[in-house]
């Protein structure tokens, strides 16, 4: 019976981690400045606890294994040292990995999230709403319009509640529902949503941010590869949240320059 | 010691005769834990069904499920649910197991149960409050389940429950009528219910524990409920107010959690001057040391019956209670670690991490401890033994992925992926599952008085092992492919490739799902026909065993008991030939 668990987990944490090792299953290609730190952080810690996963459940398959034994003559045998030896490893091991984790993790989310955006970067308004994404860039005169809830008006696709009546700088900001962005130019994006709560996750950017109503959350990125990419919604905002999705069109600069004037002409 | 005689005076109480005092309104701690225990099988049986629901969906979304649109004709018409449907099943699986299962079984029924009894005592220190524990509960499950029948259905906003989703009311969709303010006050009843059971359970171990119940000689398990007690004292304290601030905000037009210039259904919404971050950081502050309630309790169990099939002590007991202790703690410093991703500062991101990666030291102790304790025993391999044995395998494979979430620069990748799904199921449902099986199958004998069938408990257990690998395991190769969860379909591009993944798990989950009726019939069937159990089984040393199986109501039939030894005297030469010295015997254990 031992025996037969002994195996068990031993033929489980081989297939389990031999998935991990062979990537059958692994994150996009990334497409960001910031994304290979985390990449390098993701793998060191798969690396670690991957040893600690293994070892954990070949140590419990090969204890168990010798446990099962029936044979009368056989003594019984407590740990050598008691349980100060794994104590002491556990604190030194695991101490150690936390300290090293902390260290290097700490620098790869501070150079996304405790660096301020680069002063040239292009600003893009981002407003998240029951489920859809919208996207606002300032226009020719580099001014966002101001922002009146009251005025959100579907129908009229006024998604941001823009007042160009009275306000001049909304007049010329443009709207649409795809992010598109020139490659290898650092953007700021003002992530604010219009009802609920929603996120702002791109997988190939390594970026996941939450729409927080009521508060302005700026994210930054540079995005290092042209092509279309997805953005999708991770927090649970009703009944269509399965569905909220948008695309990243990310352009060289001049097809962006020409896809902005295309877009400010209309 | 403590002087127990003025305690004793409190609670002699007179076995009652009535068929409702008796069982139903019973103060006897051993009925009420009993009770516990059905309510969290019922519930358990309601969230595994909502499990099935939704697998099934995820894997042939298109499939009409017999008689469901009879339960829910607008949530699923002709049997196919929609998107709000799925996720008021998915709101009220997370909700029910979380809650109803993980709080109630190993830690309020077994607790209830084993507790008083483990220490010496003959009830609980407040059986009144007792009693009205288990009944508040029981109300807050009816008002939960009240939700499923109403026209607007059940709440969609998930078991976390965020506002302002959750306090705007019906014109953020579907469910959040009605069927969200019966979220709330079920939760509301809940924690007082918790809070009652907390007190009591504080109040018994510090004050009714037996001469020569020694804090150093109370059992692993015992010592898991008292510190889970503590720690459910502290989080529902916070919970409880956090669901009341709901309630307002969606009754009485208060803005606790609702911000101003919100706009719904076309219509800007009459509040101002709240924080929905608020409400995160008051529910995560409950939110972690919860998860704590939920496994803490598994743990003691399964260091309590290690040693008892291991035939040698736990390695290490006083550093196990030790670990326990030091999680206890640290679970109040690290909640912020589930708002990574939720635009506070930056910068506090570090501070949660650390404290959270901190964490996994007293749980390697504690996990290293238990493998150290397998190492040179002679094992007896019973369904409890085994039940703990995969406790320790999945207890590893689910605290492993707990590295990387602790880290905010990967948890932005990660998070609200299935990998958390993989993590949480991991390390506290199954594992903390694993630990009331294994409670199950051990003390069972002592709560029913008959045994448990113990062929078709192995077998339960190797489906069970294969099974939740089946289904968990690859639930982190979907999260590391950025596979969103909370989707009620994939329809995303780079979601469609992982579809045949969703389809595997789905059937590991109904095959796993329909290996726990084995159990359902082993513990009903044996309930009434099983072979009738001695008074020590197993052969174990602690309280519960030197009573009846089932105890009388007073647990020791008017006898003093008085304690001599530690819990766990295995492998010892006794004078009457054992291999074990019982906790009450007053024989000098013999060196190893």
């Amino acid at each position: 019976m031992g025996k037969w668990f002994a195996v068990l987990v031993t033929v489980i944490a081989l297939i389990s981690a031999s998935f991990f090792i062979m990537h059958t299953w692994w994150l996009p290609t990334d497409i960001s400045t910031t994304g290979p730190a985390i990449d390098r952080q993701l793998d060191e810690t798969m690396v670690e606890t991957g040893i600690l996963f293994l070892a954990g459940q070949l140590l419990l398959g090969l204890f168990v294994w010798q446990a099962s034994d029936k044979n009368p003559a056989r003594k019984m045998k407590i740990f050598p040292g008691g349980p100060t030896p794994l104590v002491t490893a556990a604190i030194i091991v695991v101490g150690i990995e936390v300290f090293a984790l902390t260290f290097m993790g700490s620098k790869a989310w501070a150079a996304i999230n405790e660096v301020p955006a680069a002063a040239d970067s292009l600003h893009v308004d981002v407003q998240a709403e029951q489920f859809a994404f919208w996207f606002r860039y300032a226009g020719p005169d580099g001014q966002f319009g101001g922002l009146h809830p009251e005025l959100i008006d579907e129908g009229d696709a006024n998604y941001f509640g823009l007042d160009p009546k009275n306000d001049v700088a909304a007049r010329d900001d443009v709207v649409v529902g795809t992010l598109v962005v020139p490659v290898n130019r650092p953007i700021l994006l003002t992530l604010h949503s219009k009802d609920v709560g929603h996120s702002f996750y791109v997988p190939v950017l390594r970026i996941q941010q939450d729409f927080v109503p009521g508060i302005e959350i700026p994210v930054h990125f540079t995005a290092t590869q042209t092509g279309k990419f997805e953005i999708v919604c991770t927090q649970l905002c009703g009944l269509g949240h399965y569905n909220m999705k948008a695309y990243l069109q990310v352009m060289s600069e001049p097809d962006y320059e020409q896809w902005l004037k295309s877009q400010e002409g209309q | 010691m403590h002087d127990t005689s003025a305690a004793h005076a409190a609670h002699q109480h007179q076995a009652p005769t009535s068929f409702i005092r008796k069982h139903v309104f019973s103060l006897d701690h051993k009925v009420i834990g009993k009770q516990y225990y059905d309510l969290a099988l019922v519930a358990v049986c309601i969230g595994m069904l909502l499990s099935w629901l939704m697998r099934i969906h995820l894997g042939w979304p298109a499939w009409p499920i017999p008689l469901l649109d009879k339960l829910s004709a607008v949530g699923a018409p002709q049997g196919v649910m929609t998107p709000e449907y799925y996720l008021s099943l998915m709101t009220m699986h997370g909700t029910i197991m979380v809650f109803f299962v993980l709080t109630n079984a190993p830690f309020s029924a077994f607790g209830n149960y084993f507790l008083p009894i483990q220490i010496g005592a003959e009830d609980m220190a407040f059986p009144r409050f007792n009693m009205m524990s288990f009944w508040t509960i029981f109300v807050a499950f009816i008002v939960m389940i009240a939700s499923f029948f109403i026209t607007d259905g059940p709440p969609i906003a998930g078991w976390t429950s965020y506002a302002p989703l959750s306090a705007v009311g019906g014109d953020a969709g579907p469910g959040l009528k009605l069927g969200q303010t019966l979220w709330a006050i079920s939760i509301a009843i809940f924690c007082i219910s918790s809070l009652l059971g907390a007190l009591n359970f504080i109040a018994t171990t510090l004050d009714l524990r037996t001469k020569g119940m020694s804090l150093a000689r109370m059992p692993l398990s015992s010592w898991a409920w008292f510190v889970t007690a503590v720690i459910a004292l502290l989080a529902f304290a916070v919970l409880l107010p956090a669901c009341i601030l709901l309630i307002l905000d969606r009754t009485a037009g208060t803005s606790f959690f609702i911000p101003a210039g919100l706009v719904l259904s076309d219509k800007l919404q009459p509040h101002s001057g709240g924080s929905t971050l608020l409400w995160q950081h008051l529910f995560w502050f409950f939110g972690h040391p919860e998860v704590y309630i939920a496994i803490l309790p598994s743990i003691g169990i399964v260091s309590h019956i290690i040693p008892v099939f291991a035939r040698k002590p736990l390695l290490g007991p006083r550093a196990a209670i030790g670990c326990m202790i030091a999680t206890g703690f640290l679970s109040y410093m690290v909640w912020g670690h589930h708002m990574f991703v939720s635009g506070m500062s930056p910068f506090s991101a570090n501070l949660f991490s650390v404290p959270t990666l901190f964490i996994t030291i007293p749980m390697t102790i504690l996990t290293l401890l238990l493998i150290g304790s397998v190492y040179g025993a002679k094992m007896r391999f019973t369904a409890a033994s085994l039940f703990c044995l995969g406790f320790i395998s999945v207890f590893i494979s689910g605290g492993i992925s707990g590295f990387f979430l602790a880290q905010p620069s990967i948890d932005i990748y990660l998070h609200a992926t299935y990998f958390v799904v993989a993590h949480f199921h991991f390390v506290m449902a199954v594992a903390s599952i694993f630990g009331v099986f294994a409670g199950t199958y051990f003390w069972f004998p002592k709560m029913f008085g008959r045994m448990m069938n113990e062929g078709l408990g192995k077998l339960h257990f190797w489906l069970t092992f294969i099974g939740v690998y089946c289904i968990f395991m690859p639930m982190h190769y979907l999260g590391l492919a950025g596979n969103v969860r909370r989707y009620s379909a994939f329809t995303d591009d780079y979601l469609i490739p992982l579809i045949p993944v969703h389809k595997f798990i789905t059937v590991a989950a109904l095959l796993t799902g329909a290996a726990q009726l084995i159990f359902l019939f082993n513990f009903i069937w044996s309930r009434f026909k099983g072979p009738i159990a001695s008074e020590n089984p197993w052969e174990a040393t602690s309280l519960e065993w030197s009573t009846t199986s089932p105890p009388p109501f007073d647990n020791f039939g008017g006898k003093h008991m008085v304690v001599y030894n530690g819990p766990d005297e295995y492998g010892v030469q006794s004078s009457d030939g054992k291999d074990y010295i019982m906790q009450t015997s007053p024989e000098k254990v013999p060196a190893r």
